[in-house]
């Protein structure tokens, strides 16, 4: 028995993109008993047990039926991928799962047993555990503190950070009790909510979008985990809209589609295009990159250091890029690697040492954003609502804060208020943004539909250069796939484009030249043509964690 | 000359009532709840303590019925600020202005009453001076030992995991204001029944804001708390002696000391933001943050 399970962590499926920084962990087999482990291979694993099944669940808000008659099963030892568009119905799904919420009609078996959570306690008492989308974690508290506060009876302080070394060591995530969550990376936050998961020793984890936040090395290190979770035959229930991810990793897929399940596939066997297709309901849209030539370059940052604006942030050190006329640039990296002070460094926000931002031969180095704009640098920051629009203004209100002085909708210090109208009109019509009219406050729209918005406010001012960080965070597959397209537009007119993202299928997508930055430093750009993904996560510091996880 | 053997026991006199209120606030604030009503349930308790102490003729039941008294002033807030989800600033504003006007009403009839005697502890002093330092040690165990604890700070760093997680924030911080009413009402019956020995209206003068005040010079710890009351007690107490010795600093100068203490504090606590966050410092992070569990 011991053998079989030691064989079967090293069957990592798709064991040729594992990097080779990560190891197979070792199991801690004593406490975390194998349910009925029934082979090795994935012929066996079909005829395992079912962990979780779902009949017929239906869940109703005042207006909206996010979940009408879902069925579907979890079976042992699988990863189990829940597939769909935001909307889609898949958090509503899993709360129901975890006893955020009560379904309205249906019913839910866990190990054979009838399973309706009244709230999250009964579920983690049921063998339900969840790894949130946005870290549930408490700041100020330590390591240990937080993993407690997921426990329903956890043991005394030291016998838990006892524990928690002991488990987050055998499983290659090695964490320190006693540091506080404040200190800790992205990567090793999620560590924390794992472990916590894991100290329960569920049957079913729930994993919601867990690798928004990861570099390629920590998503590898992350499914190993999950691999060696499922040959401990828990089953893992990954919700992701990542394609590519869930068709390297997960065992099966079951589709949502407006709170419906329109199909249950093994994703290994379709390409992203059919999984896409099968998500939206129809054929996704090509992504159309032709027609650009690199032409002069019309913006030049030369050795460009800043300090960071607040305790929290990264300062930019020696940062140096060149934008051509007709090319899109892309820069990755984690958020919090400098990000939002480049963005401010190009909009104007934060001012730099002169002659380190050059538009077409103009020094802008000491100008504002406004002054910025006047000279056709344009940018559209990552937090859509606060800081792009102003959420209890409405549309064409929110039109002034950036086309005022471009599309003269201000003249002589008074607001052209019927002008500002036609543009927010034009925004609405040329985006695709669905909402009832300008007048709308811009709260009130989607995600999708204000990042849209805010996208097309500055394309239609023709910038000479467009900076824009993290487009389609947060965006559904169809809005994501217009504001990219309007993007390669943007450049195909002969525009700069700069595009700060994490999502790195966005950035090999769109981007003619990548870059990465890590602490405020910017690699040397590389045609994106032939880079691969190992190579872009060395350049985003992906290594960063993984020193600890080898130790 | 100043003698400290008297000195002490004034000053651990005057610190007390802020002692009280302050430890209260500390557990609401660290839930997360701003309330800032501390003087409105200081001067409801101090009547309430007052007049059950006169009607009884025990002090310890007139601690009592302050203690009942504003945790249940306190409810008012609660209901405001958790069920109908008003803004914590005004709700708190209220809640003192409503204390101090239902405390004039309903004390007329006690001005000019005298209190029942004082029950005398060690080294003569109050019972509940004692039982102030035993709160301390106390809510300092119960805040970073306990899991009940451990709940209401993680429910006051972040309401949002802390439901996702399946603990009942609104319970938790109902607990909290209902505590932080008690034990203002304990600190403002104290200087009912135990300091000045009857009843004036508006007696509180202020109390409840300096209460409020230590808190955030305490940077949300209980020993903190108990030295910004000695700080603000010190300087009451010393403030007095110095008049009658005829020191030639200006009163207003010694009175404002403890604020200047405040500011400084809280201008350390946010140049070095970073590291306090770092060390666990610094107020809590859902803290003035009404909470409503979305779908």
């Amino acid at each position: 028995m011991r053998a079989e399970m030691n064989e079967s962590r090293q069957i990592f499926r798709h064991g040729a993109t594992l990097s080779p920084t990560c190891r197979t962990v070792q199991l801690p087999a004593a406490r975390f008993p194998v349910y009925a482990w029934n082979g090795l291979t994935k012929g066996t694993n079909l005829n395992a047990g079912i962990v979780f099944r779902a009949e017929g669940i239906g869940k109703s808000y005042p207006g909206v039926r996010a979940n009408d008659d879902v069925s579907f099963d979890v079976r042992e030892g699988e990863i189990h991928a829940l597939l769909g568009e935001n909307g889609a119905g898949k958090s509503t799904l899993v709360k129901m799962i975890y006893g955020l919420v009560q379904p309205d009609d249906g019913r839910m078996e866990l190990m054979g047993q009838p399973h309706r959570p009244s709230d999250p306690r009964a579920a983690r008492a049921a063998g339900v555990a969840m790894v949130f989308q946005h870290f549930s974690l408490f700041d100020a508290l330590t390591v240990a503190e937080n993993i407690a506060l997921g426990m329903e009876n956890p043991p005394p302080r030291r016998d838990l950070a006892a524990r928690i070394t002991q488990v987050s060591t055998e499983f290659g995530l090695p964490l320190n009790p006693a540091r506080r969550i404040v200190t800790l990376s992205a990567g090793e936050r999620q560590r924390v909510e794992i472990i916590r998961c894991l100290l329960q020793n569920p049957k079913l984890l729930i994993m919601d979008e867990p690798t928004s936040v990861l570099t390629p090395q920590e998503t590898e290190l992350l499914f190993a985990t999950l691999r060696t979770l499922a040959g401990q035959g828990r089953a893992i229930l990954y919700i992701s809209h990542k394609l590519e991810e869930i068709r390297s990793h997960c065992d099966r897929a079951t589709i949502l589609r407006g709170g419906r399940v329109v199909d249950s596939c093994d994703p290994r066997a379709h390409s992203a295009r059919e999984l896409a297709a099968m998500m939206v309901g129809g054929q996704m849209r090509e992504i159309d990159r032709t027609g650009r030539s690199a032409g002069t370059v019309l913006l030049d940052l030369r050795g460009l250091t800043m300090a960071a604006s607040s305790a929290e942030g990264t300062s930019l050190k020696d940062v140096s890029l060149s934008v051509r006329a007709g090319e899109i640039l892309g820069i990755g990296g984690v958020a919090g690697n400098g990000q939002e002070e480049l963005l401010a460094a190009l909009s104007g926000e934060s001012l730099s040492a002169p002659g380190s931002v050059t538009l077409e031969g103009r020094d802008l180095s000491r100008a504002g954003p406004e002054a910025r704009r006047e000279a056709g640098l344009l940018a559209a920051p990552e937090d859509r609502l606060g800081h792009a629009a102003v959420p209890d203004f409405s549309l064409s209100e929110n039109t002034l804060l950036t086309a005022g002085g471009r599309k003269g909708l201000v003249r002589h210090g008074m607001i052209d208020r019927p002008a500002a109208r036609r543009y927010a009109e034009a925004v609405i019509a040329n985006f695709d943004v669905r909402t009832p009219g300008p007048g709308t406050a811009a709260r009130a729209l989607s995600g999708g539909n204000l990042q849209k918005f805010v996208i097309g406010r500055e394309v239609l001012q023709a910038p000479r250069v467009l900076v824009v960080n993290q487009p389609t965070w947060g965006v559904d597959a169809g809005a994501a796939a217009a504001v990219r397209q309007s993007l390669l537009d943007l450049a195909r007119a002969g525009a700069g484009v700069i595009v700060i993202s994490q999502d790195l299928d966005e950035l090999l997508e769109l981007s003619d030249r990548f870059c990465a930055l890590n602490e405020g430093r910017l690699s040397a750009p590389r045609p994106t043509e032939g880079l691969s993904l190992d190579e872009i996560g060395l350049m985003l510091g992906g290594a960063h964690g993984m020193e600890a996880a080898q130790a | 000359m100043i003698d400290l053997t008297t000195l002490i026991p004034a000053l651990l006199i005057a610190a007390t009532p802020i002692l009280y209120a302050a430890l209260g606030e500390l557990v609401v604030e660290r839930a997360g709840v701003l309330n800032l009503g501390v003087e409105g349930m200081m001067i409801v308790g101090a009547l309430a303590g007052f007049a059950a102490a006169v009607a009884t003729g025990s002090p310890a039941m007139g601690f009592v019925a302050a203690a009942a008294a504003g945790a249940a002033v306190s409810m008012v807030f609660a209901l405001l600020t958790q069920f109908l989800l008003a803004n914590q600033v005004a709700s708190g504003l209220a809640l003192t202005l409503f204390g101090l006007g239902l405390a004039a009403l309903f004390g007329k009839s006690y001005e000019g009453v005298k209190a029942p005697a004082m029950m005398a502890g060690p080294m003569g002093l109050n019972w509940m001076v004692w039982i102030g330092f035993v709160a301390v040690a106390a809510i300092w165990f119960f805040l970073n030992r306990t899991r009940p604890g451990l709940i209401l700070r993680g429910v006051g760093e972040n309401h949002d995991a802390a439901h996702g997680l399946g603990h009942p924030v609104r319970r938790v911080r109902i607990a909290a204001i209902a505590f932080g009413g008690a034990m203002a009402g304990i600190g403002g019956a104290f200087i009912s029944i135990a300091i000045v020995l009857q009843w004036t209206e508006g007696m509180t003068a202020g109390a409840g804001w300096i209460a409020l005040a230590i808190v955030v010079f305490s940077n949300w710890t209980a020993p903190g708390v108990l030295a910004g009351a000695w700080l603000f007690g010190g300087v009451t107490a010393l403030q007095l002696r110095l008049q009658a010795a005829g020191v030639a600093v200006p009163v207003q100068l010694l009175s404002m000391a403890p604020y200047l203490a405040t500011i400084i504090v809280l201008t350390l606590i946010s140049a070095r933001q970073k590291f306090s966050r770092r060390a666990g410092l610094g107020a809590p992070g859902s803290l003035g943050q009404n909470f409503h569990a979305l779908r």
